[in-house]
């Protein structure tokens, strides 16, 4: 398959580019990129072209990645296969996809990591790239055996929403990690301070009569994690920043030149716990949503490039998940169909230009991830969202391709949407 | 009280003060005076006209009758039907009514069905010997097989027509009023 | 005024309008407690379920013969939440009564905001008897109430409510009530009993119950829970008896004729001691009770009255 892609504003953080040109895809890579492709491929009779898409008013960007996805196959079929999330993915506009090790069993083993890519070889729409499990079925007790969850093809560690508690594990797991390259990510949550609680604590929390997650929950746990990566010389990637004082602590760390990335979800820069008054489920998230300071500081972070990457934690649920009482709903946003139209807000906004964005949600993921993408120069695997920046839209639950109808963002009116999805040269999704 | 609908004053108030002096001494006559007599007003009209009556008949016998005042409200039929709900007022009644002769009085009498609620509220207050009823106005189109004892004037009045009683102690004028509502 | 509200979720929703008309309609109902016969026709027909998914014979009783005296058929449903498979109840119960087409449900329940979540799920108001630790509205109406009747108003009153603010739904029914009646409140408890920013509801805070007490007209004394020692929001509940309990000395900081009230059940003796709660003069814990009925009575009518 040939593809010629013309007429576009073309965005490639990687090689600094923004600026109307066309690109020639060819046997899953791109072939060309530049201004006079369409002219010279014309009068070059020899050369077939199988198609060509004028796409003008449109910009195409190097193929979105999520570096937080949760899949939860195996185990929690009825909340999300990895069919269903990788149809998701490309509908959102992400080609490449990590997903988290929280199934049932936990990938914590070379059998379902090879499950999880074997399924989603048959899926064929976006790349999926399995993260380990830090710890055997993420209890914090005994390390996994990152050498053989490497050779089955994890591209990272992390025993997300299961927090590791001892910081003596955490350190051996930064060491041994880094040593194999593996980036170990952290879901930084101290669950003694965070024991029990439901939301943000603050002033909602407080009328709302919920109990309470404090942000210092989260920020004791950023804190020794930047300790742990300064004192053994490792790197760590903090999971869904939701604080001003984690903020604080990642921008102290960079300054000091430590090797710390960190990633928010689009939900911490939109959303604040004033939200939970009407005790929809669909806002219970964790990290909480939380204070509208936190959501500035975040934002601030964000255009400072103090935060790295904007990934979903698309976590989907069941109806009977969510259904409930607040206290017994599980907590999570199925957050893949919305994550691209909200960050765009951030550009609307004027916290980010569009070569930052893109670098958050495609570029720096995979860099961090050291996956060969996020750049669309020649060579590179044909991996690309095209974005129709004016596309006005409506979220309509019922029109998810993910299993997880659980969004807070129902009936909201959005601005710009992935209209068409690209991988390894193939269109995998067409939303024109 | 707006006069740009259609309203023809029917009763003022000397005929009002005639009416009730004439209701006093029939009360008084046909129960061979106030032995055993109550008087319960329903409101709120009929709380102040018991209260006239009251006065006349004490005046008459040198003698207080006791008076109570019913709200009917949480007796209604129409509870449940009417979009309006109604505001709760207070019942008064600080005697036994065990075999007394109650004169139930409100100011008009019209489909039956607030007398049917006082007449049910009254017997969860004890059991009375007799229940009569003393009304300023029956206009008809009666709804229960229920009829006044005393009767202030007959109003023959059709079903678009509103017949309202105005009173000194709640709209500072002593009148009967018939609208026609447009 | 019309009472337009389709549900009684939380005070905070009220207006002071709404609050004034409930508090109105409920002392009428006062007198029918008085009657030889105290029931009245007017729901007759109608249905009221209880479903309390967290015991309370108390409050059960009152929203039980309220409803009875109104002439409704009350039904009781006692559910439980460990029982069953977490979190699926509620719907399906939601869903089951719904069939039953009842005209009001009132429900307790131990997680904050569960009526919110069935008022949005079913048609029939929903009245709120307890959730969590967010609001108990019945109980804050039954209290303004009480103190209107002792104290002829609750405007420019100061009211001190003293102990476990942070998991006390009556406190926050009735800081929301009690400051739109006009009244200022104060609160005082052991830091660790205090949520956080509560000063934003317009509240004065203080450690220290000697602090609050000056001056109160009203003093509301909140129930310890034992089984929170666990959480160590108090050591022990010695210690706390004889930093926090309501004793002869300390309430002659109060205003001299300062009335007493508690929620029940009370621990004699660790929020308050015997000979407070058991004194007249002071004490109006036994009138609160008789309050319930009517201010219940009052809700289940103006709910009713109006639907057709
Ligand atoms: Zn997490
Ligand atoms: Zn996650």
């Amino acid at each position: 398959m040939k593809l010629l892609l013309t007429g576009a504003r073309i965005i490639d953080p990687a090689q600094n580019i923004d600026s109307r040109m066309d690109i020639f895809l060819e046997d899953g890579k791109i072939a060309k990129i530049g201004t006079d492709i369409s002219k010279s491929l014309k009068s070059k009779s020899s050369e077939k072209i199988t198609k060509i898409i004028d796409l003008t008013g449109m910009i195409i960007v190097p193929g979105l990645i999520d570096m937080h996805t949760h899949l939860r196959e195996p185990g929690f079929e009825y909340k999300e296969t990895i069919a269903s999330g990788v149809a998701a993915a490309v509908a959102g506009g992400f080609t490449s996809i990590a997903c988290m090790p929280n199934s049932n069993p936990v990938n914590d083993n070379r059998s379902t990591t090879e499950f999880i890519r074997r399924k989603a070889a048959q899926a064929a729409l976006a790349n999926v790239y399995p993260i380990g499990a830090i710890s055997k079925d993420s209890a914090g007790v005994k390390l996994t055996e990152f050498w053989d969850l490497k050779e089955a093809g994890i591209v990272a560690l992390s025993d997300d929403g299961k927090p590791v508690m001892d910081a003596a594990l955490m350190r051996r797991a930064m060491e041994y990690g880094f040593s194999l390259q593996l980036p170990v990510i952290s879901h930084c949550e101290d669950t003694n301070l965070s024991g029990g609680g439901l939301m943000n604590e603050g002033y909602y929390s407080t009328i709302l009569g919920l109990s309470g997650i404090p942000g210092i929950a989260e920020e004791a746990m950023v804190a020794r994690d930047i300790l742990i990566a300064e004192f053994t010389k490792t790197s760590i990637h903090i999971a869904h920043v939701s604080t001003a004082g984690s903020v604080h602590l990642i921008r102290d760390a960079k300054k000091r030149g430590l090797k710390v990335t960190a990633e928010t979800a689009p939900h911490y820069f939109t959303l604040t716990d004033e939200s939970l008054q009407s005790y929809d489920t669909n806002f219970k998230v964790n990290p909480p949503l939380r204070s509208e300071q936190d959501l500035k500081a975040i934002k601030e972070g964000l255009a400072d490039s103090t935060i790295d990457v904007i990934a979903c934690d698309h976590a989907p649920h069941g109806r009977t998940d969510k259904e409930v009482e607040f206290e017994y709903a599980a907590n999570g946003i199925s957050g893949l169909e919305t994550s691209l139209a909200l960050s765009l807000n951030l550009i609307l906004d004027k916290t980010l230009n569009w070569p930052e964005l893109i670098a958050k949600m495609s570029t720096n993921p995979a860099r961090i991830l050291n996956l060969p993408k996020g750049t669309l120069e020649a060579g590179a695997d044909a991996d690309i969202t095209v974005i129709d920046p004016l596309l006005q839209w409506t979220v309509d639950l019922q029109t998810f391709r993910s299993r997880g109808k659980n969004s807070p963002f129902n009936g909201r009116r959005m601005q710009g949407k992935a209209v068409l999805t690209i991988v390894g040269g193939e269109i995998k999704y067409d939303g024109r | 009280m707006s006069k740009n609908k259609n309203t023809k004053i029917v009763m003022d108030k000397d005929g009002i003060d005639r009416c009730l002096t004439r209701i006093a001494y029939e009360i008084l006559e046909k129960n061979k005076g106030m032995q055993n007599l109550v008087l319960v007003g329903i409101r709120t009209g009929g709380v102040y006209l018991a209260q006239r009556l009251q006065k006349k008949i004490s005046d008459i016998e040198r003698d207080k009758i006791p008076l109570g005042i019913l709200d009917v409200t949480l007796y209604r039929d129409d509870i449940s039907a009417s979009n309006k709900k109604p505001r709760l007022g207070e019942t008064k009644i600080n005697f036994s009514l065990d075999d007394k002769v109650v004169v139930l009085v409100d100011d008009v009498l019209f489909t039956g069905r607030t007398i049917r609620a006082a007449m049910d509220a009254l017997i969860d207050f004890g059991r009375p010997k007799m229940i009569q009823l003393a009304v300023l106005i029956d206009r008809g189109h009666r709804e229960l097989p229920i009829r006044a004892d005393f009767i202030g004037k007959n109003l023959p009045s059709s079903l678009w027509e509103a017949v309202r009683v105005d009173l000194v102690e709640k709209n500072g004028v002593d009148e009967v009023v018939i609208e026609e509502e447009s | 005024m019309k009472f337009e509200k389709k549900d009684i979720l939380g005070i905070k929703d009220l207006s002071i309008d709404e609050i004034n008309l409930i508090l109105e309609t409920a002392e009428s109902f006062l007198e029918i407690s008085t009657r030889k016969i105290k029931k009245v026709p007017t729901l007759r027909g109608k249905t009221i379920i209880n479903l309390f998914y967290e015991a309370s014979t108390r409050t059960r009783t009152s929203f039980e013969i309220a409803g009875k005296r109104l002439s409704a058929d009350t039904i009781n449903i006692s559910a439980s939440t460990s029982s069953v498979v977490k979190g699926e109840t509620l719907i399906d119960t939601a869903r089951t009564l719904e069939a039953m087409n009842p005209d009001v449900i009132v429900i307790r329940h131990s997680a904050s905001g569960a009526p919110h979540i069935l008022a949005s799920l079913v048609k029939q108001s929903i009245i709120n008897a307890g959730d969590g630790a967010h609001e108990h509205p019945t109980q804050a109406l039954l209290d303004m109430m009480t103190i209107k009747e002792r104290k002829g108003k609750i405007s420019g009153l100061k009211v001190a409510i003293i102990g476990d603010i942070e998991h006390s739904r009556v406190a926050r029914s009735n800081i929301y009530g009690l400051s739109k009646m006009g009244a200022h409140v104060v609160l005082a408890g052991p830091a660790t009993m205090l949520p956080r920013d509560i000063e934003q509801m317009g509240t004065k805070v203080f450690s220290r119950i000697e602090d609050a007490l000056v001056d109160a007209d009203v003093v509301m004394m909140l129930r310890i829970q034992l089984e929170r020692q666990k959480q160590n929001i108090f050591p022990s509940l010695r210690e706390y008896s004889q930093h926090y309990c309501l004793n002869r000395s300390n309430i002659k900081l109060a205003k001299k004729d300062v009335i007493v009230m508690h929620p029940g059940p009370i621990n004699r003796g660790v929020e308050i001691s015997p000979d407070i709660a058991d004194d007249p003069s002071c004490s109006v814990i036994l009138d609160q009770v008789n309050k319930g009925v009517a201010v219940r009575m009052a809700l289940l009518y103006l709910l009713t009255g109006g639907s057709e």
